[in-house]
């Protein structure tokens, strides 16, 4: 299996219902210029869960999340070393392009970020729109779908050609989660999709997200520790040091993090007493 | 006693605070009134001139003092012929500049070329003009034009922009050191414009799986679209006042509209500069201040055009937050 151009193609023909992707984060260190942001993590991501990664500011779990479909690089001067892999293959080896691993593993970003200058529906194809051939039957079709499945459709249905950014700000985070889905990653990453918005958008991001694990691999950050646990099904606790390096404390089935923790700092955490 | 206090203090700053905001609208309104007092006294000195001739003032192109027949439709003509020509030239240019200093450039080699492009832009035109008339100039008779005229000047049509005798001073001259001279405007201004698109825009596009230079297609230029516009258009009113350089290299000698770039012409600005100290019949002078009034509309109108797109592109397009 391979992430080279042809196997990719391949990989996006498949029918969605045999789908069902896992990660493998193993020593995984990043780092901005000379200075390690984080050290040594090590976890499974299993397929079609909803894995969530907490720990107080500055713990690093942003930049984890960042690595896991190298747009951490895309930073002046950073760069990750270990191993990631999408089932089995390492996203970092040699001869990986880091274009196609981003097509696999979406993204979804903290704050909503639409293109401005695009309507909804262009916002919505913009990712099929770089692989060029597009028929507008074809297209009317995706921009449906997906817009659907992002729990958006019926509040844009009527606005499809208004601008992106003219939506309110839950809207432009589904409309951004529309677009990801668009082009059926594997993966989607979530860097906290609901810390910019108000309660009620926050409840429906959570509701999608619901939804969307039937058919995808999710891994979201989130400062909300509320937020982990209602949405999550494994979390990962992170902490940075003395030396302000962000390690992975320890990670594990959600009820039970919650419930019980086996590391004491965890449990402080949890319950409030730092972060 | 602290509640009197307290009242007496708020009551002498409130007085404070009209009386500044009082002195600083005064201030504010000082240029407002110098721009106006600078239209009236242009308008007062070329009203005579423009009663006179009127319409035919901007549609004739005889520059005739001694009949005193004045029509400044060959400057007009040859203000925006070269400014365009500058503008063409020079665009394209600079946002590959901009693109490749703001995108792609490590961070080393940013620095430095950046305030070699400021630096460029701080050079006085006098010596813009010296460089284009003892080095441009000769070049461009002896080698670029001819070239131009055995190779473009064939085609249909467009060969018509490259007939002619090739004299060095002419149009496409005075165009190209306009270029050179509002490249490092629009450079810099480009620069910042790009430098300014979101981060989240870039790495929402990265995210679809874009490759850099699809990110800069589809989501860093249409995002930074109208400050680079805005940027354009600032180089342009640089371009249409500009003297001293186009006065040293576009001829000064005809008042022809012909369409070909190798013809000797006239701006504006540099027949201002050329004859304002001859003007000795008034209706002269009075003309001659008709095409600085001319020039100074034009230049308003470009510059406020500028401001107004640049102005969008800095708030965010369509009322995006960030």
């Amino acid at each position: 299996m391979s992430l080279a151009k042809p196997m990719v193609a391949e990989r996006l023909e498949r029918p969605v219902s045999s789908r069902g992707h896992s990660m493998q984060i193993r020593g995984l260190s990043a780092y901005y210029g000379a200075k390690k942001a984080v050290d040594g993590i090590t976890m499974d991501i299993p397929a079609n869960h909803i894995t969530a990664l907490i720990g107080p500011s500055g713990c690093g779990k942003s930049t984890v999340i960042r690595c896991l479909n190298r747009m951490h690089e895309v930073v002046r001067g950073a760069r990750a070393e270990g191993e990631v892999l999408l089932d089995g293959e390492n996203i970092y080896g040699p001869g990986i392009d880091p274009v196609q691993v981003r097509r696999l593993i979406g993204m979804v970003f903290q704050k909503p970020n639409p293109f401005p200058m695009m309507s909804v529906y262009d916002n919505v194809i913009a990712g099929l729109k770089l692989n060029g051939r597009l028929d507008k039957r074809e297209a009317d079709a995706i921009v449906e779908r997906s817009l659907r499945q992002a729990a958006l459709w019926d509040e844009v249905k009527d606005k499809l050609q208004a601008s992106g950014a003219a939506l309110s700000g839950g809207q432009q985070q589904r409309l951004c989660i529309a677009r990801t889905l668009a082009v059926e990653p594997e993966v989607i990453l979530m860097d906290e999709p609901a810390s910019a918005l108000d309660p009620i958008s926050t409840l429906k991001i959570e509701d999608l997200m619901q939804e969307l694990r039937e058919r995808y691999t999710i891994v979201v950050v989130t400062h909300n520790m509320q937020q982990a646990a209602r949405v999550s099904d494994f979390t990962a606790f992170m902490l940075a040091g003395d030396d302000r390096v962000g390690r992975l404390v320890e990670v594990g089935p959600t009820d039970e993090m919650f419930t019980r923790p086996t590391e004491k700092r965890t449990e402080d955490y949890i319950t409030g007493r730092f972060g | 006693m602290s509640a009197e206090l307290l009242g007496q203090s708020r009551g002498s700053s409130h007085q404070g605070d009209s009386l500044f905001e009082r002195s600083i609208l005064s201030l504010a309104f000082v240029p407002v009134g110098l721009l106006l007092l600078l239209v009236a006294l242009l308008w007062y000195d070329a009203w005579p001139a423009l009663a006179r001739y009127g319409v035919r003032f901007f549609t004739t192109n005889t520059w005739d003092p001694v009949f005193e027949n004045f029509g400044a439709a060959a400057f007009i003509y040859g203000t925006v012929i070269t400014s365009l020509l500058g503008l063409v030239i020079a665009t394209p240019l600079a946002i590959g500049a901009a693109l490749f200093l703001a995108a792609y450039a490590p961070e080393w080699l940013q620095g430095p070329v950046a305030f070699t492009i400021e630096l460029l832009a701080a050079i006085p035109s006098i010596i813009y003009g010296l460089w284009g008339f003892f080095v441009l100039a000769p070049l461009m008779r002896s080698t670029v034009e001819p070239f131009l005229k055995e190779t473009l000047g064939a085609i249909p049509i467009l060969g018509a922009l490259f007939s002619g005798p090739t004299i060095g001073k002419d149009l496409l001259t005075a165009g190209l050191i306009l270029a050179i001279m509002i490249l490092p405007t629009i450079t810099s201004i480009s620069r910042e414009v790009i430098r300014s698109v979101p981060d989240n825009q870039r790495e929402g596009m990265l995210g679809l799986g874009a490759t850099r230079f699809e990110m800069i297609r589809y989501a860093v230029l249409p995002y930074a679209r109208p400050g680079l516009i805005g940027a354009a258009i600032l180089g342009l009113a640089r371009a249409l006042g500009e003297t001293m350089a186009v006065t040293m290299v576009i001829g000064n000698s005809s008042t022809r509209i012909t369409p070909s770039l190798f013809t000797p012409g006239y701006t504006l600005a540099s027949v201002i500069a050329n004859q304002f100290t001859e003007a000795d019949k008034e209706i002269y002078f009075s003309a001659i201040v008709a095409l600085s009034l001319v020039l100074l509309l034009v230049s308003l109108v470009l510059n406020v055009m500028a401001r107004v797109l640049v102005a969008r592109t800095t708030r965010g397009p369509l009322g995006v937050r960030n």
